[in-house]
């Protein structure tokens, strides 16, 4: 294939071709006041000493001195430069997207080893290649739903993660996708008893969040019944996978979404991540992504390929089951590295570790008069605590002492004002918690 | 290619599909020219129980190692019976195309529509002229 660009006659030939005059006519469904009619007002070109100066100075912003207490979504764990070290080995530094199987094993065999692992972790029968992020994930796992039931209504409970909720919606509004929420309880869990017959006529899917954005454990199997009962799948995600170190597989969910983050991939800006879809073989053709799947070659020796690709775009064209044509091999990669390094019984301490200190931490602050647990749910590593102040409030005294307290929910649930929810990973030292329990204490003791 | 013994009674389109009326009731599969184009078929997907389909619209897909094809209805109906047998055995699609390996059947809308699809005689020269396109 020629990487040439197209000659003027070329382009007027291939415009002729589908029956309109001008590049111009193909963006007539963009708003006018959305095109852009001059060049974009970006800075001159800089000199390489000047880029690196740019890159230390904004790197010179990150709070590396700080204790953060931030999760919901995205976490903090402890992550070895052995992954770093392995996934910048040659043998992977193959073309990205691994078509020609007799160059790319290395890349396929990486990508089998991932899909194993997720399939493992989730009590799935297969997982794809990944995908963008979780809320991605979530999103192709609901548009799943829609393809294999051909109902087109999806019940969404509020204790999922807000952001997701928002990606999906996005994605919804253009697709005819009619989306409704439904409650929590008490316990912080999604609300089974607003899944009734009613309520999930003509629903595709009812999508869980577990840990939940509360940080609470949801009951996979009795919501898998509740969605069954009303003909709908349970799309379950998963934002904390190392929860699944000691959390049972939701095995009874149809599709699982997951954000692969938490297994070695570093915070970041907030991504680059990794997502993944999990899900039962028979709903395999109605699964978006690309799948590495094992085979033999003409000597009968084991190999890797790519297979079912008549599910994907360069194949199916419009009818394809997703426009997602890539993965996030190198996260994947990561996310497998990592895992390996672990092993089973590693990532089982992981897990365990994350409910103890998590435990301790809820001790400590609920110690303090006013301070207390806002669900009554069992949790991960994240839990939700009601304060008698504004966390705002709290937070803005809390960083003077370098400490980035609970994330304020109030602005994602009006009825939850004054909770805050808190993230404690295995990551994190004792002394930082007792530290952030003084703290605490001493802000609500002073006066206002 | 052998000359293929397409079935005198069955009616047939131009994207390959015949249709078997008996009563009211059509049985729709694809002509052995589209098995023979396709290669080796290693799934079929089908619509389910009680769905409406629509003259010329697609109501399944033929998958084989080197394509994936639509198949479009010669006639507008709901669908009463979809063929078991080629979910595990979707190979019999180019062993008998004609025979077991029929994919649905359908309740006809309007028996009348088969009069204007193809019948064998018609059909056999379509396809002939369509290998002589080819080898041209």
């Amino acid at each position: 294939m020629r990487y040439l660009p197209k000659s003027p006659s070329e382009r007027q030939e291939m415009l002729a071709a589908i029956g309109v005059d001008s590049i111009e006519e193909l963006f007539q469904t963009i708003p006018e006041k959305f095109r852009l009619r001059e060049p974009l007002p970006l800075p001159g070109p800089l000199s390489e000493m000047e880029i690196i100066q740019y890159f230390k100075d904004r790197a010179a912003e990150n709070a590396t001195d700080c204790t953060s207490f931030l999760g919901a979504g995205v976490y903090q764990h402890l992550r070895s430069v052995v992954t770093d070290a392995m996934v910048q080995r040659g043998e992977f530094l193959t073309s990205y997207t691994p078509y020609q199987a007799e160059i790319s094993q290395g890349t396929l065999t990486a990508i089998f080893e991932f899909q194993t692992l997720m399939s493992q972790l989730t009590g799935q029968e297969v997982a794809n290649a990944s995908m963008y992020d979780g809320s991605t994930a979530l999103t192709e796992a609901v548009l799943m739903a829609e393809r294999i039931t051909g109902r087109n209504k999806v019940l969404v409970a509020r204790s999922v993660h807000p952001e997701y909720r928002q990606v999906l919606d996005t994605y919804a509004k253009n697709l005819g996708l009619e989306i409704e929420e439904f409650g929590y309880t008490s316990s912080g869990q999604a609300d089974r008893k607003a899944l009734t017959g009613e309520k999930l006529a003509n629903a595709a899917a009812v999508v869980v969040l577990s840990p939940n954005f509360f940080g609470v454990l949801e009951e996979i199997p009795a919501l898998a019944d509740a969605a069954h009962s009303g003909g709908a799948l349970l799309v379950t995600t998963i934002a904390e996978p190392v929860s699944l170190g000691i959390v049972r597989p939701p095995a009874e969910a149809d599709i699982v979404a997951m954000e692969g983050q938490a297994f070695g991939v570093a915070p970041s800006y907030g991504g680059p991540f990794v997502g993944v879809i999990a899900t039962r073989e028979k709903f395999v053709r109605q699964m978006p992504g690309r799948l590495a799947g094992q085979t033999t070659d003409t000597a009968g020796r084991r190999g890797f390929v790519l297979t079912l690709a008549t599910r994907e775009q360069h194949i199916r064209r419009e009818k394809a089951t997703s426009n997602i044509c890539t993965n996030e091999a190198l996260f994947a990669l990561v996310a497998t590295v990592h895992l390996c390094l672990l092993g089973k019984e590693g990532l089982r301490e992981m897990a365990l570790q994350n409910v103890a200190k998590a435990q301790f931490a809820i001790a400590e602050l609920e110690k303090i008069p006013g301070v207390r647990r806002a669900f009554s749910g069992r949790v991960f590593n994240e839990f939700v605590l009601e304060f008698p102040r504004s966390v705002k409030m709290i937070n803005a005294a809390l960083l003077r002492e370098k400490i980035i307290g609970p994330l304020a929910i109030g602005a994602h649930y009006p009825d939850l004002t004054k909770r805050g929810l808190l993230c404690v990973t295995e990551s994190m030292p004792r002394t930082e918690i007792e530290r952030l329990a003084t703290a605490i204490r001493r802000i609500l003791d002073s006066p206002i | 290619m052998s000359p293929a013994n397409y079935p005198a009674g069955y009616r047939y389109t131009k994207d390959h599909e015949w249709i078997n009326v008996e009563g009211s009731v059509g049985t729709i599969g694809i002509t052995d020219y589209a098995q023979h184009e396709l290669g080796d078929v290693v799934f079929v997907e089908l619509p389910k129980l009680g769905a409406q389909i629509k003259t010329g619209q697609s109501f399944g897909t033929v998958e084989s190692v080197k394509a994936v094809s639509d198949v479009f209805s010669p006639v507008s109906g709901e669908v009463t019976e979809t063929n078991s047998l080629l979910s595990d055995s979707p190979e019999k699609v180019n062993q008998d195309p004609h025979g077991t390996a029929w994919l649905i059947k359908v309740k006809l809308a309007d028996p009348k529509e088969v009069i204007s699809l193809m019948d064998a005689a018609a059909y056999q020269a379509y396809v002939d002229e369509k290998t002589q396109e080819q080898s041209a």
